[in-house]
């Protein structure tokens, strides 16, 4: 069976990134991140933090699942790094990065967001100019994502 | 009540939409008519997609085929139609069937004669090409591929016969 991916928003605080998953072959439909240098190295740290998702998401087979998974675990020797995952029912991911140093942020808030993500997201599916698996350049989502970050930095 | 509105609203929007889809300019006859069936369940299916996304109100409460198929049965067809489909059946092989004695889009056309003669064929495909689409999309935004059709017993009641398709 064929598993569609999606990722998305990977959300890096004094380095955030938004990064969407897409299809088959996991790719993002959409990355954010704050400030924008070091995008390769959380393009890694995401990259890797899907088998973790993915590994998430099949062991809650057959219990109920909530929607959201937190702190997946990915903390670097050299640098802290706390990485959420949130997965929809069409199987796309939303990975927030986020730098450890910022312990303000507390759970319900990530959670909170997420959500503001899956609506934003929900709006640009319905949207009929847009083709789903194609990358995001809706003005309204990018306005909600940075209103986000802006809010946690 | 605007929601009373929205069902009737929807009704004519759609009847319209099948007749453009199958309308002047794609030409008559087998090719015309492929051409229309393409044009409506490609909507049919992009429609199906956003509510896939909308709908489920909740967590990833789909643990197999058959509660996505419920789904459908209830979640959609109650946001779409205002109703819940009357009869689900399935060979457990993958092949379901939902039955609806009472489908919104063709009530009207149940009320005389005129269209039982009228082969329930060109109903089952052509008319209701949108709503397969739309469940087909559905269906395929929540992780499974499909096929669907639709067929007309008797005004004003219509089975929709899904396969799975195994990858």
């Amino acid at each position: 069976m064929r598993k569609k991916n999606k990722n998305k928003n990977n959300k890096n605080l004094n380095a955030s990134w938004l990064k969407p998953y897409s299809l088959l072959q996991n790719y993002p439909l959409y990355i954010r991140s704050i400030p924008a240098e070091q995008e390769l190295k959380f393009h890694y740290t995401v990259h890797t933090s899907l088998d973790v998702v993915d590994e998430k998401v099949s062991a809650m087979g057959k219990a109920l699942v909530d929607q959201r998974e937190l702190y997946l675990g990915l903390l670097y020797p050299t640098e802290d790094y706390k990485v959420y995952g949130y997965v929809t029912n069409s199987k796309v991911k939303f990975v927030m990065v986020v730098d450890s140093s910022n312990t303000a942020l507390r759970d319900n808030e990530i959670r909170s967001m997420f959500r503001k993500l899956h609506n934003s997201y929900t709006d640009v599916m319905c949207n009929p100019f847009y083709n789903p698996g194609d990358r995001i350049h809706s003005r309204a989502f990018d306005n909600m994502v940075t209103s986000m970050m802006v809010q946690v930095c | 009540m605007p929601a009373m509105a929205d069902e009737t609203l929807f009704q004519l929007l759609h009847t319209q939409v099948v007749a453009a889809a199958y309308g002047a300019g794609r030409g008559s006859g087998d090719e015309g008519l492929r051409a229309g069936l393409t044009v409506l369940e490609g909507m049919g299916f992009r429609v199906g997609q956003g509510l896939a996304e909308r709908l489920p109100q909740g967590a990833l409460a789909f643990r197999e085929e058959l509660d996505t198929i419920k789904f459908l049965c209830r979640d959609l067809w109650g946001a779409v139609f205002g109703k819940q489909t009357d009869n689900l059946r399935t060979n457990h092989q993958g092949t379901y069937i939902l039955q609806d004695n009472n489908f919104p889009f063709l009530t009207q056309m149940a009320w005389g004669q005129q269209y039982l003669e009228e082969a329930p064929k060109v109903l089952g495909e052509q008319f209701l090409a949108f709503t397969c689409g739309l469940l087909r999309g559905t269906l395929s935004s929540l992780g499974i591929e499909s096929s669907v059709t639709a067929s007309v017993t008797s005004l004003p009641a219509c089975k929709f016969q899904v396969v799975i398709q195994k990858a």
